[in-house]
């Protein structure tokens, strides 16, 4: 592999209001959901070995293949060192030290329907203004000439508490449960697609995952449908000092279309949490998939205490012909983040797309980007990339673009443009480029800029404080990875944007 | 409304002197221009007086409406009433001429206890504004002066001031750069703001655009000082003789 590493590091201005700075730097810390969830809870013993693997296995009800699967990724993962080739420090994991199951006690037995769950878990995604409840739509639309409707899987912590619109998707065809519940449901699907995208040998984080994995979402499209909603998870970390491992498998048969959404966040807490999530969608001839998070976990304090360990590998396999596949990452939360949603496109004709808004304040960490592989015959592949850094973060775009020797005619676009806001901040650009044949073509454009003096204060002598001037600058910055959201979620990833920076800089 | 006493200012980072002891007051509803040769410090006047950085204030005082502007941030100057028109207009991408706008209103309205300007209201008189500075719906659309041409640019400032309805009204230089009929309708939007409770400064390089916009009191700056205060003939003059005369007169 020619890896071509470049590092960009922007020249700081000496217009930089030192005091500015400082002021903005004191009113940090506002991140919206920290509260907790008083609630009982039931915990798997903690620490991680074979019989925890089997009281997870157990806890799901699931058939003989499924444990045996698990247990095999364990036996390897303790065989496996951890990756550490990512921008990121922090110190080593102690992955004795920690819950990998933990399910509210009034969850103990499944409720039959959303309407069952208990009040306080309802009550807590009311506060995260996720709809449950049918009628309720996603709220904030302003301008929306009809709201549209979006289903729900709601996690939390290692359980789905159930899933809306059920019966209306069912009419479609369309599959959207939990994880666990498709194992027991449609355990013909599931064994099929489960870990032919990301193998449980693939990496550390993902093999330790196929270990532990307690619930997620499982989507199905069949051929022809388009799905009449939009589908979306919503993942809660409450409890403390426990992991996160969800699975999401999606799968979109031939001439399907889906649009998903995810969302998470957690409390504020002083101790790391981590969160090692698994992604899997299988899209074939002719569909399309749009795939888009806004990852909001707490992000720790300014001094880097607390914040959730994100490590997660999603991957996306085009299999059949001219399908197509969309990511939109707008990555503004978890102390570290660890991540690169991928596209292997296999199918000739194939379309893969990354758009990524990253944002690093305070003492984040984010080593983030998308590999686009490139198998089949006309594939084509677009990389868009907005990273900001803030504080004394680090942020690291890292991107694979690779040509296989087969994928003839095939394109790649990227663009990855960095902001730094304040001189103690640093924004770095890794791209690896491997071309194999003599008709593909990779194109890499890369910029590097400072938040300018002269914007600010042409906004703020309008009128606009410091900090609306900081976001709407920023916001101009991103604005086409926001295009490409869907619109309740643009809207509330562009206010994220403006939260996230508070505390940056002028 | 605006009254500066002994102004002295020193660009920070190179500890140089560039107004120089400034005076000059103007009062509500009065027309004041200020001509001066390249360098005189006539921008610097304009920037200091709106806040920007990189300046110190080494002595003296500027008040509007009896409050020391100096004291305040850049954006309580712009809700006090304080319109700048850059001289050279700053581009921002990716944000939409008319989002910077709504942003621009709502937060001064919103410093003032005001409501907000809701989204149709907004879209009413911007459009009516804008029509009458022949700027259309896409130029409004458009990232904030980003590929606007110089002339472009300047009309965009005096929509950003017919939206704000300032008090007291800076116009740097907001004449370069436009062709005959764009300063026509620049004076025209300038003059329609004219009244009893609102001032102007305007600096220029050029009588023309004072044919338009009639000056009640014309100052001329040299080396970081008001060096003469005349009627509007003294530009007339300017426009004959240049200012060499005026400055040796001055020394
Ligand atoms: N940031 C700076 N660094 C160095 N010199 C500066 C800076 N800003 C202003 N000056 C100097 O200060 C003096 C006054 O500049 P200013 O822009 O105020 O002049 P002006 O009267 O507006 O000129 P013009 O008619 O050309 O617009 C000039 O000599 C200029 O070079
Ligand atoms: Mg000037």
């Amino acid at each position: 592999m020619t890896a071509l590493e470049t590092e960009l590091r922007a020249d700081v201005r000496d217009g930089v209001d030192r005091e500015t700075i400082d002021t903005v730097q004191a009113m940090s810390g506002s991140y919206k959901h920290g509260w907790e969830t008083e609630i009982e809870m039931d915990y798997a013993p903690k620490g991680l070995s074979e019989d925890i693997v089997r009281l997870i296995s157990g806890k799901n009800n699931e058939p003989e293949w499924l444990l045996d699967w698990r247990l095999a990724a364990y036996r390897r993962w303790l065989k496996m060192t951890e990756p550490r080739w990512a921008m990121v420090h922090y110190p080593d994991i102690d992955y004795q030290d920690q819950y990998y199951y933990a399910k509210p006690r009034s969850m103990a037995v499944k409720p039959k329907s959303l309407d069952e769950v208990d009040p306080k878990l309802l009550a807590t995604y009311e506060k995260l203004g996720i709809p449950l409840k049918e009628q309720m739509l996603l709220a904030g639309v302003e301008g929306a000439a009809e709201p549209r409707k979006v289903a729900v899987d709601a996690v939390f912590d290692s359980v789905s508490l159930g899933t809306t619109f059920k019966a209306e998707l069912a009419k479609a065809g369309v599959i959207f449960c939990s994880i666990s519940e498709a194992v027991r449901e449609h355990p013909d699907l599931v064994q099929k697609y489960l870990g032919s995208v990301v193998p449980p040998t693939d990496n550390f984080f993902a093999t330790l995952n196929s270990a532990v994995f307690s619930d997620g979402s499982f989507v199905y499209i069949p051929p022809g449908v388009r799905c009449p909603m939009e589908l979306s998870t919503y993942f809660r970390i409450n409890a403390e000092n426990t992991g996160q491992f969800e699975r999401t498998l999606i799968v979109a048969d031939r001439a399907s279309y889906v649009s998903y959404l995810e969302g998470c966040t957690a409390p504020k807490r002083d101790t790391h949490q981590l969160h090692a999530a698994v992604v899997e969608i299988v899209i074939l001839d002719d569909a399309e998939v749009k795939y888009s998070t806004v990852q909001n976990w707490y992000p720790g304090d300014e001094e880097g205490r607390g914040g959730i360990y994100n490590f997660v590998t999603k991957r996306a396999d085009c299999r059949g012909d001219r399908a197509k596949v969309m990511w939109t990452q707008v990555e503004t939360g978890s102390a570290i983040t660890w991540k690169y949603p991928s596209c292997i496109l296999r199918g000739d004709d194939s379309q893969g797309e990354f758009y990524s808004i990253a944002i690093a304040n305070n003492a984040q960490q984010a080593d983030t980007g998308t590999k686009m592989v490139h198998l089949g015959k006309r594939t084509k592949s677009r990389i868009v990339s907005k990273g900001i850094s803030a504080g004394r973060a680090q942020n690291t775009y890292r991107g694979l673009v690779s040509m296989h020797p087969k994928a003839t005619d095939s394109r790649n676009y990227t663009q990855c443009d960095s902001l730094l806001i304040g001189d103690r901040c640093g924004a770095h650009t890794v791209p690896y480029i491997e071309v194999r044949n003599a008709s593909s073509r990779v194109e890499h454009e890369a910029t590097t800029s400072k938040v300018d003096d002269d914007q600010l204060f042409y906004c703020r002598s309008r009128g606009m404080d410091e900090e609306a001037a900081v976001a709407l600058v920023v916001n101009g910055f991103v604005k086409d990875v926001l295009q490409t959201l869907p619109m309740e979620f643009a809207m509330e990833a562009q206010s994220l944007v403006a939260i996230s920076l508070e505390g940056s800089v002028g | 409304m605006l009254e500066i006493n002994n102004l002295h200012v020193k660009l920070e980072a190179e500890d140089k002197p560039i107004l120089k002891g400034l005076s000059l007051t103007v009062g509500a509803g009065s027309v004041h221009a200020i001509m001066g040769p390249n360098g005189s410090g006539k921008s610097t006047l304009s920037y200091v007086l709106a806040g920007r950085d990189g300046y110190a204030v080494t002595d003296g005082s500027a008040m509007l409406d009896g409050a020391d502007l100096l004291e305040m941030e850049p954006e309580d100057r712009a809700s006090a009433g304080l319109f700048l028109a850059f001289q050279y207009p700053v581009e921002i991408p990716g944000v939409g001429n008319m989002t910077f706008l709504r942003t621009a209103v709502n937060a001064q309205r919103k410093a003032r206890g005001q409501d907000e300007m809701s989204a149709g209201e907004f879209l009413k008189v911007v459009r009516e504004k804008a029509r009458a500075l022949k700027i259309d719906a896409e130029m409004l659309k458009r990232p904030v002066n980003v590929g606007f041409s110089g002339g472009e640019k300047k009309r965009n400032e005096i929509l950003q001031m017919a939206m704000l309805e300032p008090k007291m009204c800076i116009l740097d230089e907001t004449d370069s750069g436009l062709d005959v009929d764009a300063m026509k309708l620049v004076s025209d939007g300038v003059n329609a703001l004219r009244d009893a409770g609102r001032a102007f400064l305007v600096i220029t390089h050029y009588q023309r655009l004072l044919d338009h916009i009639r000056p009640d009191v014309v100052h001329i700056m040299a080396d970081g000082r008001i060096v003469k205060t005349g009627g509007p003939d003294l530009a007339l003059e300017v426009e004959r003789n240049g200012y060499a005369d005026i400055l040796a007169e001055a020394v």
